[in-house]
């Protein structure tokens, strides 16, 4: 579905990070993990074609990133992007709906069956009583699973979601990942961030660590998210105990 | 019938309503069974035709078409730039337009050549601050075509200035005033028959793009991540509302307030979506255009300047809705 080669990414003038390589096939969920400026969110928004390669190459389901249109894009990769400043009062509903401006004509509006994709994507995330409620007034945590349903209704084969939980409570925390795990389930490949290394043992099938734009490792959770690699990463001790039934946890050391 | 609904309705009656009260009232009072029966086409006497189709006929379809072009046009900026306080000249048009009017005046050429050169000078202020604004990379584009907009404005103000200084005052200044202040008063046919389709063509791709246009009002890259290309669809709506407003201040003169206050009223009626703004706006936009200019020429022996009319009606109004308003736009 996705695969990255020697990606070389970062603004125009400016190089963030290099060298990054890694395959994405469908179903499978990967996590992004690295600390603060580390290259994340350039990196995905390189992904989605927003900004220009510095080197390597990316190909989204066989073709090459720079051969496709924003709509071809569109119609294969959803974004979530990080935190959404609402402008203007458009609702619930409206706002999801915009997730199928890439199935849309240029000159047409959303059809009955833009509905019913807006309206099952509301429902797969709880949140089709907050339809006719304006974004601007939902709380944040509300905001952002409005913004995976958009995502949803753009019926992508790949989601690419930069730190999903970052403005949510632990509940809605563990529902976005367990929609995470639902979604994979249905084969849309999955690529998101967390500060929250446990997320990776949660739902991930692979871990990749960014770190000053290089990466540390990749592979499986437990493979790489190990006390040593977090301590790099991070600049902060942490243990990683493993619980009955085959499950990590992170747990960091607070010095006094 | 749902408040939405509601609000076109009334918005459409009270245009009919101003209408035919436009034709009514002035120095020479027509009735409305007069004004029917010419509709219908009916003999009236010479004066009430002269009156309704020389006189305020003309005057009463420029109110409409200034009215609704502005309207419109701001509607389309508000959405674009994601700021409910922007009005359509934030681009420079209107000062490019007038610009272009104080040269003409000032080189003594006719009405003809005035409205010419007005239309032209608003078209190339806003292309010469796109043009700047896009190759400034590396910023926030929206951010940079609204700093470009304000630093070549303030430069064609100068340059206003300069004209108005050097201006014969017993001849051109009273001219350049008066145009700067905008007015009705004068509005032939053959204006109106040009800049009617002008308008037009600016607002075929709002109405056929009205789903598309409301994806500017999210974050830029978000936009593009759902399948805009907001450059291109950025380029189309500035060259279409800068069409319809210059078409309108060139004709027109200038009037502030409509292109900021219209937009953002209709917004707080029926909500951002830009397939049911654009139309409420015009509505709204021609009504309360038509009634400004009424009132400009009827409340006192001598005309009022709908500018300053629209400024002394939209200040309150403006500071009333935001005091009122409890959710954001």
């Amino acid at each position: 579905m996705l695969a990255v080669d020697s990606l070389a990414f970062g603004f125009p003038g400016r190089t963030v990070g290099r060298d990054v390589s890694f395959t994405l096939a469908p179903g499978e969920v990967m996590c992004v993990l690295g600390p603060n400026g580390g290259g994340k969110t350039t990196l995905f928004r390189t992904l989605l074609g927003l900004l220009v390669p510095h080197g390597g190459s990316i190909g989204l389901g066989g073709s090459p990133l720079s051969s496709l249109s924003r709509g071809e894009i569109a119609r294969r990769v959803g974004y979530v992007p990080q935190g959404h400043a609402a402008y203007f009062a458009y609702t619930v509903r409206e706002f999801v709906l915009m997730g199928r401006t890439a199935h849309l004509g240029a000159f047409a509006s959303p059809a009955k069956k833009d509905h019913l994709v807006a309206n099952r994507a509301l429902e797969s995330l709880g949140i089709a009583h907050l339809a006719d409620k304006p974004v601007t007034e939902i709380s944040g945590g509300e905001r952002q699973l409005a913004l995976v349903a958009r995502a949803l209704a753009q019926e992508p084969r790949l989601l690419v979601l930069d730190e999903p939980t970052a403005m949510l409570d632990f509940g809605n925390q563990v529902r976005v990942l367990e929609r995470i795990g639902a979604l994979a389930g249905s084969g849309i490949a999955i690529l998101f961030s967390s500060h929250d290394p446990d997320h990776a043992f949660l739902c991930a099938r692979r871990a990749l660590l960014l770190a000053e734009g290089r990466v540390l490792e990749i592979g499986a959770p437990r493979d790489v998210i190990r006390a040593d690699t977090l301590e790099r990463m991070y600049r902060v001790s942490v243990q990683v105990l493993p619980l009955p039934g085959g499950m990590h946890t992170c747990l960091p050391a607070i010095r006094p | 019938m749902n408040a939405r609904a509601l609000s076109y309705v009334l918005a459409a009656a009270a245009l009919v309503g101003l209408t035919a009260l436009a034709f009514a009232v002035g120095r020479y009072p027509v009735s409305l069974n007069e004004i029917f029966s010419l509709l219908a086409g009916q003999p009236v006497s010479a004066n009430v035709e002269t009156v309704v189709m020389q006189v305020r006929g003309p005057r009463v379809l420029a109110a409409l078409l200034v009215g609704a072009a502005l309207a419109a046009a701001g509607t389309a900026y508000q959405g674009m730039f994601r700021n409910p306080l922007v009005s359509p000249d934030i681009l420079g048009v209107s000062t490019g337009a007038a610009l272009g009017a104080v040269i003409a005046i000032f080189m003594s050429l006719g009405v003809f050549f005035i409205q010419i050169f007005a239309f032209a000078g608003g078209l190339v202020a806003v292309g010469l601050v796109y043009w700047i604004g896009s190759r400034l990379r590396g910023h926030d584009p929206l951010l940079a075509l609204v700093l470009t907009g304000v630093v070549i404005g303030t430069l064609l103000g100068s340059a206003i200035a300069l004209l108005k200084y050097l201006a014969d005052p017993y001849n051109q200044l009273p001219a350049i005033t008066f145009w700067l202040l905008g007015s009705l008063a004068a509005i032939s046919p053959r204006d109106l028959a040009t800049a009617a389709p002008l308008a037009l063509l600016g607002l075929a791709p709002m109405l056929l793009l009205r789903w598309r246009m409301n994806l500017l009002a999210l974050p830029d890259d978000e936009a593009r991540a759902l399948g805009v290309d907001t450059r291109r669809l950025r380029t189309i709506v500035v060259a279409a509302a800068t069409l319809m407003t210059a078409a309108a201040v060139a004709v027109s003169g200038i009037i502030g307030w409509v292109g900021l206050l219209i937009p953002h009223a209709a917004r707080l009626l029926v909500g951002p979506d830009f397939g049911r703004l654009l139309p409420l706006a015009m509505l709204l936009g021609a009504a309360f255009l038509l009634a400004v200019d009424t009132l400009c020429r009827t409340i006192a022996t001598i005309e009022v300047p709908p500018g300053v009319l629209t400024a002394l009606i939209g200040t309150p109004f403006f500071l009333w809705l935001f005091a009122l308003a409890r959710r954001p736009w």
